[in-house]
């Protein structure tokens, strides 16, 4: 595989969304990088996706989306929950288990949900979220409510047949969803070539006449204005709206993968292209950012993280008296 | 009291739910334009108009998760699956999704959803039409599972299920629909509890949706024979009014559980289980149990009557008990 230059040029935007957006990816990479950590510490166990490699994605996605929008997200998806708006230490404590965090330590890491922020999860079933995200988008159009529902999803997912009904559905009914696809050229451990006969995710969307855009998921440039356009497109009543992120996880699926299915020079190159290194590198070269100022972000960042461990770290079990609590209403 | 048939209740429900909340929409396959594969919801789509009454595309996956999403979205979403068969393409979405989805969040979102589906055999429609997996729902944790058996429950347990905040399944037995009976007035909207079809003191017959007037008129031969059997209709599947049965179980002594699903893991299973387990000491003689044959539902009509529940194997079944 040939990868494409690291990404560059100007980046048009004022300072304050700049460093914004800066800040944003490095928030996720922190917060990742440590939970990681708390993973080989068995602090957290089960299932834990990281998204290290992807946070242009969520950065530059989220930055174009409304508070009155609905998210649905798959089970990468800590980034999500954070870029919408869930403080971080709930998230963590939520990956402890705790029954401080987001769903009484009932989800852990794949299932992050948060009613304030009208994130709908947190979905462990690839493909899942689609016809939620559908079903969502159909309730704010018949209750004429202005409000777009982003559906994120894997690659992976658009071999999945809740992948084509839910396209079909949206598309019938003019539902607005933005569908976002991050596109990190894995399934688990097969690669797209090797699971799709259409490798360009793209022209499933055409099969269902909704309009869709690639971006570049490494610079978070081309992805924030690729969202804006979508956003835009899906605002207007136009209907759904696709998009191919194509990025890269750095790290394997989960913590449980030995990453043996590729080729270590293929990470080593996409590194190249590193969302993070890549955007400061280019701001300072505008001078919109100096190392002093990435240092000092560095360490607002780790402090959040500290506070977001501690806060775990003290959080409580539920009680396993709650155990049967919300199966259903009371 | 007015006579209408079992379909004719369904659809007043419906039509009673669309008119008296804007919330409540109807969707599924071929509900409009056709007016509904078993004619449930004709007349609906020219009442209600397009927006109201939806006619789906065959992706039941999608659009069961879809009704998900509208009830996340604040709707009260009604989605029709065309038949049991058919819902096990959605089974994800409503095991993995709606069913869960409460107590995986932490008590933050709740499912308002209500799905209807057709079940049973007797049609000769063969092995992939004709399937009875009401247990299959009524295993999971987080949904509600009703099975009306009589115009009364046709006409009144959709008003309860779209009240419920929860996920509820409704089962309709294909042969219920062209069923007719006065509506008593008022109609109750219970969607708690089994009810005593016919009283008796000799045998407890245990059934439910489809099976029910198949057991009534076993208990109507096992009088003729000087046996008096009491009926219970379960009405509700899930959770199970294990009150009621089992006060007919200690009255009647004697119990026959009749289920249209395989005998293997069955509904019936579960519930002998049960009386088993709280009951043993009431019983003069081992619980029975009349269910499917163990083998996919045939077309010929002699092969599809003798894998089925019939009043003769209930009649049969209730004798050996003395």
């Amino acid at each position: 595989m040939t990868v494409a230059p690291p990404p560059s040029g100007p980046v048009p935007y004022k300072r304050e969304l700049a460093l914004k957006l800066l800040e944003d990816m490095l928030r996720i990479r922190r917060m990742e990088e440590k939970s990681a950590e708390l993973y080989g510490e068995g602090k957290i166990r089960g299932f834990l996706h990281l998204y290290i490699g992807e946070e242009a994605v969520a950065a530059g996605a989220f930055a174009a989306l409304a508070p009155e929008d609905n998210v649905v997200g798959a089970y990468r998806e800590h980034a999500h929950a954070l870029l919408r708006g869930m403080p971080m230490e709930k998230i963590m404590a939520e990956m402890y288990g705790k029954r401080e965090g987001c769903a009484r330590g009932r989800g852990g890491s794949m299932h992050l949900f948060d009613a304030q922020t009208r994130l709908y999860g947190g979905n462990a079933i690839v493909g899942g979220g689609l016809p939620l995200a559908v079903g969502l988008a159909l309730a704010a159009k018949m209750k004429k409510e202005s409000r777009v529902t982003a559906c994120f999803f894997g690659d992976g997912a658009t071999a999945e047949g809740a992948f084509h009904e839910s396209m079909n559905l949206a598309a019938l009914w003019k539902a607005p969803v933005l569908f976002c696809c991050e596109n990190n050229q894995y399934a688990m451990g097969t690669a797209l070539a090797r699971y799709e006969s259409q490798t360009d995710l793209c022209a499933h969307a055409a099969v269902y006449n909704v309009p869709a855009l690639k971006a570049d998921g490494q610079d978070v440039v081309a992805v924030h204005e690729a969202t804006k356009q979508g956003y835009a497109h899906v605002r207007s009543g136009k209907g759904p709206f696709f998009i191919e992120y194509l990025t890269y996880r750095y790290r394997a699926h989960s913590m449980f993968d030995p990453d043996l299915y590729r080729d270590k020079r293929e990470i080593e190159e996409w590194k190249t292209r590193g969302p993070l290194h890549t955007f400061s590198a280019r701001l300072k070269a505008e001078s919109k950012l100096t190392e002093e100022e990435f240092l000092s972000m560095d360490s607002k960042v780790n402090a959040e993280v500290d506070r977001a461990v501690a806060f775990a770290e003290a959080g409580t079990w539920e009680p396993v008296s709650d155990l049967l609590r919300d199966v259903q209403s009371p | 009291m007015k006579k209408m048939s079992y379909r004719e209740a369904v659809r007043e429900a419906h039509r009673e739910a669309l008119a008296g909340d804007p919330r409540v929409f109807l969707m599924g396959e071929d509900v409009g334009k056709y007016g509904g594969t078993y004619a449930v919801t004709k007349g609906l789509l020219d009442e209600f108009g397009p927006e109201r009454v939806i006619d789906t595309p065959l992706s039941e996956l999608g659009f069961v998760g879809a009704g998900i999403g509208a009830a996340l979205g604040g709707m009260r979403p009604i989605v029709e699956v065309m038949t049991v068969n058919f819902s096990l393409l959605s089974l994800d979405q409503i095991v993995n999704t709606a069913a869960a989805l409460r107590h995986m969040s932490g008590g933050q979102f709740s499912v308002p959803l209500v799905i209807r589906m057709a079940t049973g055999a007797g049609r000769q429609v063969a092995a992939q039409h004709s399937h009875s997996l009401e247990n299959w729902y009524a295993h999971v944790p987080g949904i509600k599972v009703l099975a009306p058996a009589t115009i009364e429950d046709a006409r009144g347990m959709l008003t309860g299920a779209l009240a419920d905040p929860d996920p509820v399944v409704i089962f309709e037995h294909v042969l219920l629909y062209n069923v007719e009976a006065d509506l008593p007035e008022p109609w109750t909207k219970d969607i708690r509890s089994a009810a005593i079809r016919r009283p008796g003191s000799a045998v407890s017959l245990v059934t439910y949706g489809g099976s029910l007037p198949k057991t009534l008129a076993a208990a109507e031969e096992l009088a003729g024979l000087g046996i008096d059997a009491e009926v219970v209709d379960l009405r509700v599947l899930r959770p199970l009014d294990m009150k009621t049965i089992l006060a007919s179980v200690r009255k009647c002594r004697r119990v026959v559980v009749i289920d249209e699903g395989w005998r293997t893991g069955s509904l019936a299973a579960e519930i002998v289980a049960q009386i088993a387990e709280q009951g043993l000491y009431d019983l003069d003689a081992p619980p029975a149990r009349v269910c499917s044959e163990e083998v996919p539902i045939p077309y010929a009509k002699h092969m599809e009557d003798a894998a089925l529940p019939q009043p003769e194997k209930i009649v049969a079944a209730a004798k050996a008990l003395f």
